[in-house]
């Protein structure tokens, strides 16, 4: 088991391999379809984003509203192939996580490679069980879009593992060959 | 004619819901343990060790299965002798939508297709209405996630492809989403009908009970031999290899025009989600 404490420096990223299991402690932030579209197009009018992209890790996620008395409802990851398109600008500006399911594009495999970044497989639909990793969630932008706004978390302990590594390695694609039948 | 009045409805759906966002079936509980049992490869039944947790704690401590708790949609069948007191029954079914996800801390995911504004409410619900001889009312609510929903298609098939295209159609389905629906998934295949009624047949047929074989024997047969093959792609418990890539497949086929064979595929996910209300 390895330890991630973000903000990540480029080492941190470089040192897992695919398949590694790791558990994330500190600062992670909420981040799916129209906040996606939000960062990129504050980019492209070269308009600060709205919070330090650098060293970050971004979590594909809607969460369910907290309900009184707890920091988040459910929070399990929602599928990535849809922030394709977005994930190679912020990658350029220093993202080195992302948290998610399901395959990626040759794009974004393409710019994990060249900048340093990883992507990091979390239980999709176990989003009881990921919400008791979060101790504390806060809007940080775009509050108009409910459950998609950008969110700042605080976590301890919180399982992933890694899907996409620096070199290339794709867990999904190896582990899949090895129990295909025919 | 027998009367219902719209508030029962509206009370009693509304409570369906909410508990279907909490508390996994039993059908589903047991496929997971019999999954677990089948399971090769040791992250696979990690995953299912997590997804046995995580309906434990969903219960427990009354947080949603999976975040996504989907859109709202009910098949309803209302008997020729039922009439609903005091307001639609569509809108009965909107309230109690409304009034579930705002109340349970449900996550609200329907929104304007170009705009992406939330409609702040999950409504509108998608309702389908069969009419049927008698004084019943049954209503069938299913919460339905976006991502395996993403995975689902209808095709319009040769009817000379036959059974062996219908089979590889939901098989390549499957091979092609891989991680995408959270596996391990449940196939829902609609034949037959006209192009929507093969999707609306095919999202009926994921209502059963997981593990129940088709009363038709050739069917049955169908949904053993797809099962198998589409538990030979390996894709396994999160898409991260393994034996269990599908709980069950049900199908559900009507007849169709003699120049067609429609055919639809609605991938469900783990988080299989449905209530039954009778009145
Ligand atoms: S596909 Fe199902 S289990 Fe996965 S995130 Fe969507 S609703 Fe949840």
């Amino acid at each position: 088991m390895k330890i991630l404490k973000p903000p990540l420096k480029r080492e941190d990223v470089e040192a897992l391999e695919a398949g590694d299991k790791v558990l994330i402690t500190g600062t992670i932030y909420t981040g799916r379809d129209a906040a996606h579209k939000r960062l990129v197009d504050l980019l492209d009018s070269n308009k600060p984003l709205p919070f330090d992209i650098n060293g970050s890790v971004i979590f594909y996620v809607g969460p369910t509203p907290s309900p009184p008395g707890r920091p988040i409802g459910a929070a399990g990851p929602t599928t990535s192939y849809r922030m394709d398109a977005y994930a190679p600008r912020l990658i350029e500006k220093g993202l080195r996580g992302m948290i998610g399911k399901g395959p990626r594009d040759a794009n974004v495999k393409e710019a994990m490679k060249k900048y340093g970044s990883v992507y990091l497989g979390a239980t999709g639909g176990a989003g009881a069980l990921m919400a008791q990793a979060v101790k504390k969630a806060e809007v940080i932008a775009f509050d108009d879009l409910g459950p998609e706004a950008i969110r700042k978390l605080e976590v301890v302990d919180f399982p992933v593992i890694v899907i996409n590594d620096t070199k290339g390695n794709d867990l999904y694609i190896e582990n899949v060959k090895k129990y295909k039948k025919g | 004619m027998r009367s219902i009045s719209f508030n029962t409805v509206k009370k009693k759906v509304k409570a369906a819901i909410m508990d279907a966002a909490f508390i996994a079936g039993d059908d589903l509980m047991a496929s997971f343990r019999r999954a677990l049992a089948e399971e090769e490869s040791p992250l696979g039944k990690e995953i299912l060790n997590q997804l046995l947790e995580n309906a434990e704690i969903a219960k427990d401590k009354r947080i949603p299965l999976c975040q996504d708790t989907g859109l709202a949609i009910f098949f309803v069948e209302i008997g020729d002798e039922v009439k609903i007191k005091g307001g639609l029954l569509t809108d009965a079914l909107n309230e109690a939508t409304k009034e579930a996800y705002g109340d349970a801390y449900l996550r609200k995911s329907a929104c304007n297709c170009f705009t992406r504004k939330n409609t702040g409410d999950n409504t509108p619900a998608i309702v389908h209405y069969d009419i049927v001889k008698g004084d019943k009312l049954k209503i069938v609510f299913c919460a339905k996630g976006g991502g395996s929903e993403n995975m689902s298609r209808v095709t319009m098939l040769k009817p000379s492809d036959g059974r062996k295209g219908i089979e590889d159609f939901v098989v390549q389905r499957v091979w092609e989403a891989q991680a995408n629906p959270c596996p391990p998934i449940i196939v829902g295949v609609g034949i037959g009908g006209t192009f929507e009624r093969a999707a609306i047949i095919a999202k009926k047929s994921l209502l059963a009970p997981i593990g129940k074989r088709n009363s038709d024997p050739e069917l049955a047969e169908m949904e053993k031999s797809m099962l198998r093959k589409i538990n030979d792609l390996g894709i396994g418990p999160g898409g991260l290899g393994g034996r269990i890539t599908a709980l069950d497949v049900k199908v559900i086929m009507e007849p169709c025009h003699i120049a067609s064979l429609p055919l639809a595929v609605n991938i469900n996910c783990h988080s299989s989600r449905h209530a039954e209300i009778d009145f």
